[in-house]
């Protein structure tokens, strides 16, 4: 009975009919534009071939302008279960070392954007003087700076993981600087007063009132900051020359026109994004539900 | 127990000076219930504020148990009510009441018997575990009254506690607080914008005005210490807010001319 109950729920309450539609829609919408934009290749590859044959053709080519849906689930379904995942053609090993990345760089963004953020809220000169830098440093392209972050890291030896870390880092600390300022602030006038009326210090301002009132600021900031994690992970292994990771994988198959490779890596780092996002989610549902925020 | 002499009070707010409270002088004794009252803008929130240190006055003498405001603060002299209870909505009722107590470094064994014994005092007992969303507004203001009382401050200065409960539960509460008063023989300052609330509670009332703030009339109740509600047909009573209701009026009439 509730196995069921869950099954209607899961089917016709939820978002499950929405979302089918609107990826059918796209489906529909993708088939359609591969035929156009196969049709040269076809052309110039095949003689003789009926409109039939024509249209499958162009749906199935080993290097299509456009591959299509049923290629690149075919390619991601081969580099994911029928790969060693040490294999160097496994979309699970590079998958792998872009995530070690994207994590490690999320770590030291959320701990540098909290630290900045309780430097703000807590040192005039900072907020006055820190703000500005920050907006700016998201206003130069992330592409001019990573290369540069590379090459300065590898001159002195740095290579790896951490060159690609610290370039998710930058782009990750500033949505939680930004969340957690507006976090820490959130607690009205009469809370700060009623802490003041009990002669708290600003030690226990801080752990008793601004930081738990930041909380729901700061998933917010997560979600935001772990999906650009990944952006700046896969940004650091392109400039690189990296062979491993799923930027180096794009990179491997623009230089060979590999079309299906580049797009079941754009398709695995979206589903990577994903299942990060949902993943902070279910830790942030977790936690206000505890802390009795939410109901 | 608290004494105000000739205070001003001035804002300076984007659109020049304003002036809060002009030549205010008060003496609360121990043990008095005290209520100011007033319309908007005349100062009473910010007379309480003065007292709790959290505004600071232009010119003037204030003491509260023969310390400057801010010392009084500091050694945690007075407990505070605000309008809103203001719980936290991640703590319990009982973390709630907690909290002052963890700030002030109780231990652990006094936290405990010190949220009992107010918690029955507030009579809000078997809804330690609830968080306050789980509440009516009545019952956030006394788990708000409770922390207040949780710690040893004998002063208790409450801004317009029940001014957003209705009538019904404000009544309860005012009786409520009456008992609470008696039982803990606290100082109470209590700032309120309704008549029958400041003549049944208190000993002393305050009638203030504003534009300036000031104080118009200061009247000693000549009710019992011990009353309850139906107190509120007496002629004694009806007097007292008859006199209430004339200080108000005129400092309206000073104000127009």
């Amino acid at each position: 009975m509730k196995f069921s109950n869950f099954i209607y729920k899961f089917f016709f309450e939820g978002n499950f009919f929405p979302i089918l539609t609107i990826v059918t829609v796209i489906g529909i919408f993708w088939y359609l534009i591969a035929l156009p934009m196969n049709a040269e290749k076809v052309e110039r590859k095949f003689k003789d071939l009926n409109t039939t044959e024509k249209i499958i053709k162009s749906w199935n080519l080993e290097k299509p302008k456009l591959p299509t849906p049923h290629q690149i689930v075919k390619e991601i379904v081969n580099t994911v279960f029928y790969k060693k995942i040490t294999s160097k053609r496994s979309l699970v090993y590079h998958g792998w070392i872009t995530l070690e990345a994207t994590l490690a760089g999320f770590f030291l963004g959320t701990a540098l954007g909290i630290l900045l953020a309780l430097g703000i809220v807590h040192n005039k000169a900072m907020d006055l003087s820190v703000m500005p830098w920050v907006i700016a440093s998201q206003t130069v392209p992330i592409l001019a700076i990573a290369p540069m972050i590379i090459v300065v890291m590898n001159s002195v030896g740095i290579t790896g993981l951490l060159p690609k870390a610290i370039i998710s880092m930058y782009l990750s600390f500033f949505p939680v600087v930004v969340g957690m300022v507006k976090g820490l602030r959130s607690p009205d006038q009469m809370q700060i007063d009623q802490m003041k009326t009990w002669s708290a210090s600003s030690n226990q301002l801080l752990w008793k009132l601004r930081f738990p009132s930041s909380v729901p600021y700061l998933f917010a900031s997560l979600k935001v900051g772990i999906a650009a994690s990944l952006v700046g992970a896969i940004v650091g292994e392109l400039p690189s020359g990296a062979i491993a990771g799923l930027g180096a994988r794009m990179l491997a198959g623009t230089y060979y026109g590999q079309t299906i490779m580049i797009w079941s890596a754009l398709f695995t780092a979206a589903f990577l994004a994903a299942s990060l996002v949902i993943t902070i989610n279910i830790v942030q549902n977790f936690t206000l539900k505890k802390m009795a925020i939410i109901t | 127990m608290i004494s105000v002499k000739d205070v001003d009070l001035i804002f300076e707010t984007n659109d020049g000076p304003v002036q809060a409270l002009r030549n205010v002088s008060l003496e609360v004794e121990k043990g008095d219930f005290v209520s100011f009252i007033g319309p908007s803008g005349c100062g009473k929130t910010t007379l309480l504020r003065a007292i709790a240190a959290l505004e600071i006055p232009t010119k003037g003498n204030l003491t509260v148990n023969g310390k400057s405001p801010d010392s009084a603060r500091i050694d945690r002299e007075y407990g505070y009510v605000f309008q809103a209870a203001g719980l936290y909505p991640w703590r319990t009722v009982e973390g709630n009441i907690k909290l002052p107590l963890e700030i002030m470094g109780y231990s652990k064994t006094e936290i405990k018997e010190r949220i009992q014994k107010v918690i029955e005092l507030v009579e809000l007992k078997g809804f330690e575990k609830k968080f306050p969303w789980q509440l009516s507004g009545g019952m956030q203001q006394r788990a708000s009254i409770a922390r207040a009382l949780a710690f040893d401050a004998n002063i208790l200065l409450m801004d317009e506690p029940f001014g957003a409960l209705d009538e019904i539960v404000r009544d309860r509460l005012n009786s409520e607080l009456l008992d609470l008063w008696r039982q803990t023989k606290k100082t109470i300052c209590f700032v309120t914008h309704s008549i029958p609330e400041a003549v049944f509670l208190s000993t002393k009332i305050v009638v203030m005005s504003p534009r300036p703030g000031r104080i118009t009339d200061t009247i000693q109740s000549t009710l019992p210490l011990k009353r309850d509600l139906n107190i509120r047909d007496s002629q004694d009573f009806i007097k007292i807010a008859q006199r209430v209701r004339e200080g108000l009026k005129s400092g309206h009439q000073d104000e127009v001319l």
